[in-house]
This record gives structure tokens, C-alpha cells and sequence, in this order.
């Protein structure tokens, strides 16, 4: 038994007859920032939405503080602290900003308003300008607001272990770099341990811990971000770094460069 | 001036049971996107459970009432897990038939029970006939009670149901599950329970309907068709909110009353239509129509 806080054991995952993930084995110890790096279509999503329950894998087995947690409804794995904050933001547009957190607290029980009450204030310490939306459709928010209150809302949930999918999505460099320095604050203050996928490599291997590289559904490297960042491969193909003369060892197939 | 008047109120009154009515379809369009075509058949069989509290229970009127709201909760609850649950997934014209069937099945089924049958029936209301006269006796505006109780008693509905919506935790939830399906199951939100809730909360609105409409229509198999006049109501509004349900509601009740007498005979019929077509070249969301799109 190894003492992370989630770990995946070969999870394949399809939709229908096309098979997003293969064999993925990851872990995540506890306290820490993990990120997944990957394309387009790599199958990032695909692994959040196996682990919060959204999809049900096909094989392979799902650890969450060491009971297993595949094929479990969503509501039962918000309540035993793991939360999802799903790509593109998906507030819900009418409801206040308010209400949106109030809606992040829904598996607690009644009984915890009076802390509810608190933990919205304790988030607007991380991202006031939530404060001063707080009686406005959600729907008015920029992007960058949008984001921030997805991650409020599932604050409120008091979870233990946080799925990120694609923060950076659709914000300016200056934005992102101001929500994962935020991300990171949550990680340290708060003690909540933090999954993040992304295809922006250059933020996340900044700011993660570990990182696991996805290819086509499967893992192809992982390492501590530190090393991670050093590699010619990841240098090449993820942070847009050309090395004239150095061709290397590819483990993988050579693909579109990208930033 | 007076006609003009009491034909506002009388459109007013039955304008309010469209507007129940609406609700009831703009409850389950916004959770579900799904159109309950059967919307009118429940409010029928709302009339015949109220009914038979009276008549065969014997129970006193605002008691049956209460108890035959509380039945079509339940009844709405259980359509939607038996029926509609299991069609989760299906393209929405097949979910769309299946509740026209149900409607057809509804009228049918009513007819073989013995004691409602094919025959009309007198809900016997304790205000039956009676009215109130405002500015003097003789000469003022006569209200009938029963439009008198129409009105009231939806404003009251509508009124806790808004409270409803805007201040508790499961009206939260309920909007928030109609605004991002996804999102609330993300969040753990019991989606499933929640659409099954309200159907069950339509339902009830529908046989609140039914209950005040069958002083003035009695109680008969087909009287659910006045649903294809809250659909008119439903448009109107926008498709899409509370106040919108009441205001074209009222607004088709109240065309409705004045053509039925300015206008020639049979424009009274097809009035909430004409409404309907003006309003969808002037302002194609309805009066209370949001441009959000929902999203997934
Ligand atoms: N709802 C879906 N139905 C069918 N195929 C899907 C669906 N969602 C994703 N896929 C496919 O699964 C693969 C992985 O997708 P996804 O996990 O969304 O990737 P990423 O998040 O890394 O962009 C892709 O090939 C994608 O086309
Ligand atoms: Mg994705």
C-alpha cells in the first residue's frame, strides 16, 4: 500500500467504441500539486471525469485515500472530498455569484450554514473580486472571473483533493499566471492536494510538483517537474524550445509543435 | 366602460389557470428540455382526484384540495421515474411523443374508471354561484367568486413558488440543475432526484389548475384541453420564467375575454393563436425571454 491520496491502477476509459485512455497509472501523494500535460485530445478530461465518477472506466481500479472509488456516483465522491472542476468553467450563468458557491457546498449538511457562511468569506480572501460580484449573474462574469468562482464553488465542498481541468483555457498569459499563483496559495494554506490537467506545459511544470506526460490515452514519461523541465523532449515538443543539433532519444512519436 | 372591466377579470381568471398551466410546462422545459405535451390531462386528472376526495371521502373542499395536490405530486414523481427516467439519453422527439401518448392514455384510462367516467361532473365548491359586487349592488362590477378564488389563490401559488425558487437551497438547486445539468452533477447535486421533484412540483400546479377550473368547466376526460391555450401562454412568456408563465397567461386570458365579445363569433378560438404569431414576428424570445443559451 503506498500512501498516496489517489492513486490509478491501468483505468482505461472509452465512450462508446472510440477508447480515450489506455492503461493510465498515476499517483498523487498528499498535500501536493500533480499535473497531467498533454494535447488536444490526449485524453486529460477523460481521466478527471473517471476519477470524480462522470464516467464509468472500463477497466483498471481508482484509490482515494486508500478505498476504492471507480464506478461510484459523483454526489458520494464530492462528499468524501473530492471535487471536480470541470473544463470550461460551467458556472451556472443565471444563478449569483453567491449562489454558485452555495451550490458547491450542496453535499454538506444544512446544519453547516453557519460555516458555509464563513468558507464563502474565507474565499473571497482568495479572489475579492468575487466579493464585490457577489449579488451578480455569474453569466457576467469575464472569463478569468468565471474560473476563479469554478474554483470557489468547489472549494466549498471542503475538499481534500481538487481536480483542475485546463485553468489557463481561454485566459491571458498575465491571468493564468495570477490563478495558479492563487492555485498554489489554496495548495500551501489550505492543504488541499491539487490535480492539474493542462496543455499549457510552461505554467503548469512552473508551478506543479510531478507531472505525468499523456499521449494518445496513455502515459508516456513522468518525473518531478523539476526534471521534467530539463528534458530535451519536453524542452522540444511542450515548451516550444528549439535545440539546434540536439535530436535525443524520442519516445514518442514526433508530432505538431505547439505552444 | 364596466363590461370592458368584467371582461378583464373573467379573462384574468381563466388567463391564470393558463398561467398554472405554463408553469407547469416551463418547469419541465427548463430541467429537462423536454415538452409535456400531457401538461392539460394531468390537470384533468388533478380534477377527478380532488373530486373524488369530495364526493366519495366526503372530506370538505379545501382539505381535498390540499390532499389532491399533494397525490398529483406523487403522481408526477412517478411518472417521471417509471416513464421518463428510463428514456434518459433518447432524442427529444421520441420523449416528446411519449407524453403525448401519456396524455392519450390519461383520457383514456379515466373513462373506464367507474365512478368518473365519460359523464361531466359538478365539483361542489362551497363559493359555487355566488359573486361580489364592487361599486354597489346592481350597478358595479360583479366578480364571480369562483374567478375571485382563481385569482387569488394563483397569486398565492405563484408568489411561494418564486420564494421558493429564489430563497431555499433545493429551489437553488433545482435552477442550478436546469441552467447546467453537467455542472450540478459535478458539484453532486442529485440530478435525477431533483427532475423527478419537478415533475412532481408540475403536476401539482396542474392539479391546483384543475381544481380551480372545475367550478367553471366542471369536471370531464377531456377538460385538460385548455392546455393547448397555456401553451400559447407559455410562448408568450418566453418560455422560460415564472413571471414570464403568469403575464402571457394573463395576457392570452384577457385577448381571449375581449374578443369573445368585440370581435365576431369564432375569433375567440383562435385568438391565443394570433397572439402567439404577433408575438413571435415582434419579439421572437417571448416577453421574458433570455438570450443565455444553455449550455450541454
Ligand atoms: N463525449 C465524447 N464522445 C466521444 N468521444 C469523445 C468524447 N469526449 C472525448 N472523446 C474522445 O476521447 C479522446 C480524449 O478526449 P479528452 O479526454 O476530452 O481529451 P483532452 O481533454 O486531453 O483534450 C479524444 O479522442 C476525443 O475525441
Ligand atoms: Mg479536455
Amino acid at each position: 500500500m503506498s500512501d498516496a491520496i489517489l492513486q490509478l491502477n491501468n483505468v482505461e476509459a472509452a465512450y462508446g467504441a472510440v477508447k480515450a485512455i489506455r492503461g493510465v497509472s498515476l499517483e498523487v501523494q498528499p498535500g501536493s500539486i500533480a499535473t497531467v500535460l498533454g494535447s488536444n485530445g490526449a485524453g486529460k478530461t477523460t481521466i478527471l471525469k473517471t476519477i470524480s465518477g462522470i464516467l464509468d472506466p472500463q477497466k483498471g481500479s481508482i484509490q482515494f485515500k486508500g478505498e476504492a472509488i471507480q464506478k461510484r456516483d459523483p454526489a458520494e465522491i464530492v462528499r468524501r472530498g473530492l471535487v471536480h472542476v470541470p473544463e470550461g468553467r460551467e458556472i451556472f450563468p443565471l444563478l449569483t455569484v453567491r449562489e454558485n458557491l452555495l451550490m458547491g457546498a450542496y453535499t454538506r449538511p444544512s446544519s453547516d450554514k453557519d460555516e458555509v457562511a464563513h468558507d464563502i468569506e474565507a474565499v473571497f480572501g482568495y479572489f475579492p473580486i468575487l466579493k464585490e460580484r457577489t449579488s451578480q449573474p455569474a453569466g457576467q462574469l469575464s472569463g478569468g472571473q468565471q474560473q476563479m468562482l469554478a474554483i470557489s464553488r468547489a472549494l466549498l465542498a471542503k475538499p481534500t483533493l481538487m481536480l483542475l481541468d485546463e485553468p489557463s483555457l481561454g485566459l491571458s498569459p498575465k491571468l493564468t499566471k495570477e490563478i495558479f499563483e492563487i492555485i498554489v496559495r489554496i495548495n500551501r494554506e489550505r492543504g488541499v492536494t491539487l490535480l492539474v490537467v493542462e496543455q499549457n506545459a510552461h505554467i503548469a511544470l512552473q508551478y506543479a510538483d510531478y507531472g505525468y506526460v499523456l499521449e494518445i490515452g496513455r502515459i508516456v514519461m513522468h518525473d518531478t517537474c523539476a526534471v521534467l523541465r530539463e528534458k530535451d523532449d519536453i524542452r522540444e515538443f511542450y515548451l516550444g524550445v528549439k535545440q539546434a543539433g540536439v535530436r535525443g532519444e524520442r519516445r514518442w512519436k514526433k508530432k505538431k509543435n505547439w505552444r | 366602460m364596466l363590461q370592458f372591466l368584467q371582461l378583464v377579470v373573467s379573462g384574468a381568471a381563466i388567463g391564470c389557470i393558463y398561467a398554472l398551466i405554463a408553469l407547469g410546462f416551463v418547469l419541465i422545459y427548463k430541467a429537462t428540455e423536454t415538452v409535456n405535451f400531457a401538461q392539460g390531462d394531468l390537470m384533468m386528472v388533478g380534477g377527478f382526484v380532488g373530486l373524488s376526495f369530495m364526493s366519495l371521502l366526503g372530506l370538505p373542499f379545501w382539505i381535498a384540495f390540499m390532499l389532491a395536490i399533494v397525490a398529483m405530486a406523487g403522481l408526477g414523481m412517478a411518472t417521471e421515474r417509471i416513464v421518463l427516467r428510463p428514456l434518459l439519453g433518447q432524442p427529444a422527439f421520441t420523449v416528446v411523443m411519449v407524453t403525448i401518448g401519456l396524455g392519450y392514455l390519461a383520457r383514456g384510462l379515466v373513462t373506464m374508471i367507474p365512478y368518473w367516467g365519460t359523464e361531466t361532473h359538478t365539483l361542489p365548491v362551497p363559493y359555487k354561484d355566488e359573486v361580489i359586487w364592487l361599486g354597489g349592488e346592481g350597478t358595479g362590477l360583479v366578480i364571480s367568486v369562483e374567478h375571485l378564488v382563481i385569482i387569488v389563490v394563483t397569486v398565492l401559488l405563484v408568489t411561494s413558488l418564486y420564494a421558493f425558487f429564489r430563497f431555499t437551497r433545493l429551489g437553488i438547486a433545482m435552477q442550478a440543475t436546469s441552467q447546467n445539468q453537467l455542472a450540478a452533477f459535478y458539484m453532486g447535486i442529485p440530478v435525477r432526484r431533483i427532475n423527478m421533484m419537478i415533475w412532481g412540483l408540475s403536476a401539482a400546479i396542474c392539479g391546483a389548475a384543475g381544481l380551480l377550473l372545475a367550478p367553471i368547466t366542471f369536471v370531464h376526460a377531456n377538460m385538460g384541453f385548455v392546455g393547448l391555450k397555456a401553451f400559447p401562454a407559455a410562448v408568450v412568456g418566453g418560455f422560460g420564467s415564472i413571471p414570464g408563465a403568469l403575464v402571457g397567461g394573463l395576457i392570452i386570458g384577457i385577448v381571449e375575454s375581449l374578443a369573445g365579445f368585440y370581435l365576431p363569433e369564432g375569433i375567440k378560438d383562435i385568438a391565443a393563436y394570433i397572439v402567439v404569431l404577433l408575438m413571435l414576428v415582434l419579439k421572437p424570445n417571448g416577453l421574458f425571454g433570455d438570450n443565455t443559451t444553455k449550455k450541454v
